[in-house]
C-alpha cells in the first residue's frame, strides 16, 4: 500500500487559504465553501497520487473548488454533467496563474476574514471556537463534540445555529483597513487562545483527550504569524502557547492526577517547545510595544528558565502580573497575582489580596483551591476544609476533585 | 571537498506534522547520517526553527532591522556563520556590526535564525570545521 498520509498533510495545511479564498468567491456562503473545499480534496485524492502534488496546493484546491461549486450551482439549474477530471487538472498554465493571482496579501486577508467571521461578537466564545474548529481546522463534527463533550447532535445543532448568525449579520466582505486589522486581530488572537485554553485546562471531561486542540491552536497561531511577521502580540501568543504546551508532558501523572508546576519534573518538559517560545518572546521584546500576551509570555518564560521550582523568580513575576492587571484588570488575574506574592512575600500578604476578590469569583475553583492552599500553609485547617469542599463542588474534571481530596487527606493527617 | 546539504521543505506542511511523524522522519534520516558518522564523513547537522522566528538586518550604512526571513529572490544564500550569545540583542548587534562593514551600498543581507538543534555527530567533526 502507498503511504498517503502526505495527501492528508498538504490538505490540512492548505485547507485555511483554500477555504478562506472560496468563501470570498462564493460570497460569505460558509457551506457552499466548505463543500467546494470537500470536492476539491476528493479530486486531490483521485488525482494526486499518480501525478503527484500540485506546485502549490492551495492554488490547485481553491481552482477545482472553485469549478465544482460553479459546476453544482449550474447542475442544479440545468443539469449539466461535471467535465471530466482531466480537464480539470491538466492546465499548469492556469495553475500558475492561479498561483499569481493568490500572493501572500490576498491569502492574508482572505484568511483573517476568515477568522474574523469565526469570532463573530454575537457568537458566544463557544461557538467562535466550535466554528473555527470546523471551518478552519477542518475538524469533524464528531472530533469536537468529543472534545467539548456533548453528542454529536448537540454539537451539530451548536454549528448550524452559529453559522445562521453569522449569515443573517450580513457581514461586510471589504478588505479590513489598517486599524480594522489590528481590531480583529486582537479578537483572533483572544479566540485563539480561548481554543488553546479549552485544550490544555479542560472544562470538563478527562484533561488528556484535549491536547489536539493545544497544537491545533498553535498551528493556526503560527500561521497568523507568517501573515503578520511583525506583529508582537501574536509573537506573544505564540510564545505563551508554546511555553505552556511544552509543559504537556510533566502536568499528569500516571493515574492522570494533576501535578503542580512545583512538583513537575521540569526534565520532561519539550526544550524543543521551549527554545521557540522564548525566541519569539525574545523578538516580541525587540519591538517595544507590550501587550497582554507577551506579559503572560514573559510570565510562562520565567518558570521555563527556572531549572528547578526553587529557582524560580517570583518577585519579577509579581511585577509582570502587576503589569498584567494595569492592561487587562481581571480578577482572575488578581488571584494569579496573590499566588505569586505567597511565593515572593508570604500566605498573610496573598490572603489580604484574596479575601475582596471573593464576590467575583464564588463560583470559581482555582479561587477556592488557592484559598483552601493559603489557609493550609497558614495552620487554619478547619478554614482551609470549607474551602477545599466549595473547590470540589466546582471542579469540572475528576482530575480536578481528585486533586483538592489530597489537600484533604493531608489535613485529616495533620488534623 | 566539503558540501552542504540544504534542506528544503513547505513549512506549513512540515509544522502540521504530528511529532510522531517528525521523530519518524528524523529517524529515517539517521538511516543515512549514521554511516557517513561512522566514516568520518558527516560535518554538524542543524536544524533550524520556522521562518517566524526570523530577524533580518540589511546591509547598509545603517543596517535595517526587520522581522521575517530574507525574501529577496535575486539573492541567493552564499553562507553561514553560527554563533551562541545569550539573546537576539546581542545577535543582531553583531550582524549589524558585519552589514555595517559592507556600507558601500551594496545589497545583501543577514537573517538571524534561532536554530533547534545541533548535532555534531561525529568525532572528526572539529578537524571538517576548521
Amino acid at each position: 500500500m502507498t503511504d498517503l498520509t502526505w495527501i492528508d498533510t498538504a490538505l490540512k495545511s492548505a485547507r485555511p487559504q483554500a477555504v478562506a479564498a472560496l468563501l470570498r468567491y462564493f460570497r460569505g456562503d460558509l457551506d457552499r465553501a466548505e463543500e467546494a473545499f470537500q470536492e476539491a480534496c476528493l479530486r486531490a485524492l483521485q488525482n494526486w497520487p499518480g501525478k503527484g502534488p500540485p506546485r502549490d496546493p492551495a492554488a490547485w484546491l481553491i481552482f477545482v473548488g472553485r469549478n465544482s461549486g460553479v459546476d453544482d450551482a449550474r447542475r442544479s439549474l440545468k443539469h449539466v454533467a461535471l467535465p471530466e477530471d482531466d480537464s480539470l487538472t491538466d492546465g499548469g498554465d492556469v495553475q500558475d496563474d492561479m498561483a499569481e493571482r493568490l500572493d501572500g496579501a490576498q491569502y492574508r486577508d482572505d484568511i483573517l476574514r476568515l477568522l474574523f467571521i469565526c469570532c463573530h461578537p454575537d457568537l458566544p466564545n463557544t461557538q467562535q471556537i466550535a466554528l473555527a474548529l470546523r471551518i478552519v481546522s477542518g475538524l469533524t463534527v464528531a472530533e469536537i463534540a468529543s472534545a467539548f463533550l456533548v453528542s454529536e447532535s448537540a454539537m451539530e445543532q451548536r454549528i448550524t445555529r452559529a453559522k445562521r448568525r453569522i449569515g443573517e449579520a450580513e457581514i461586510a466582505f471589504a478588505t479590513p483597513g489598517a486599524a480594522e486589522r489590528v481590531e480583529r486581530l486582537g479578537v483572533v488572537a483572544a479566540m485563539l487562545y480561548l481554543l488553546f485554553n479549552e485544550g490544555y485546562s479542560a472544562s470538563g471531561g478527562d484533561a488528556l483527550i484535549r491536547q489536539p486542540l493545544c497544537a491545533e491552536a498553535i498551528r493556526l497561531a503560527r500561521l497568523l504569524l507568517r501573515l503578520f511577521p511583525s506583529e508582537p502580540e501574536i509573537m506573544g501568543l505564540t510564545a505563551l502557547m508554546l511555553l505552556q504546551h511544552a509543559r504537556a508532558g510533566a502536568r499528569l501523572d500516571a493515574d492522570g492526577q494533576i501535578i503542580l508546576l512545583d512538583d513537575q519534573d521540569r526534565s520532561r518538559w519539550d526544550a524543543d517547545l521551549i527554545q521557540e517560545g522564548l525566541a519569539l518572546l525574545d523578538k516580541a521584546v525587540r519591538h517595544a510595544k507590550p501587550g497582554p500576551m507577551q506579559v503572560q509570555a514573559a510570565i510562562a518564560a520565567l518558570h521555563a528558565r527556572a531549572a528547578q521550582a526553587e529557582d524560580t523568580d517570583w518577585a519579577q513575576i509579581v511585577q509582570l502580573y502587576t503589569t498584567l492587571e494595569r492592561m487587562q484588570p481581571s480578577p482572575v488575574i488578581a488571584l494569579n497575582r496573590a499566588v505569586a506574592v505567597s511565593k515572593a512575600d508570604s500566605p498573610e500578604a496573598a490572603l489580604d489580596l484574596i479575601e475582596p476578590l471573593g464576590p467575583a469569583l464564588a463560583n470559581y475553583f482555582y479561587f477556592f483551591g488557592v484559598k483552601g492552599a493559603l489557609l493550609q500553609q497558614l495552620g487554619r485547617n478547619e478554614d482551609a476544609r470549607v474551602a477545599f469542599d466549595r473547590a470540589i463542588a466546582l471542579a469540572r474534571t475528576p482530575a480536578e476533585a481528585a486533586h483538592i481530596r489530597q489537600h484533604l487527606d493531608k489535613l485529616s493527617k495533620t488534623a | 571537498m566539503l558540501y552542504a546539504i540544504l534542506c528544503y521543505n513547505d513549512e506549513a506542511a512540515v509544522e502540521a506534522w504530528p511529532k510522531a511523524k517528525d521523530d519518524a522522519v528524523i529517524a529515517k534520516r539517521r538511516t543515512v547520517t549514521d554511516k557517513l558518522a561512522a566514516k568520518g564523513q558527516l560535518g554538524p547537522i542543524l536544524r533550524l526553527m520556522n521562518t517566524t522566528a526570523a530577524t533580518t538586518v540589511r546591509y547598509g550604512a545603517e543596517p535595517v532591522v526587520i522581522d521575517g526571513p530574507f525574501a529577496e529572490t535575486k539573492e541567493q544564500l552564499l553562507g553561514l556563520y553560527v554563533i551562541d550569545v545569550a539573546s537576539l540583542d546581542e545577535a543582531v548587534d553583531i550582524a549589524r556590526g558585519m552589514a555595517g562593514k559592507n556600507g558601500d551600498g551594496g545589497s545583501g543581507a543577514f537573517e538571524i535564525r534561532p536554530l533547534r538543534a545541533f548535532i555534531p555527530d561525529t568525532e572528526k567533526r572539529e578537524t571538517m570545521i576548521s
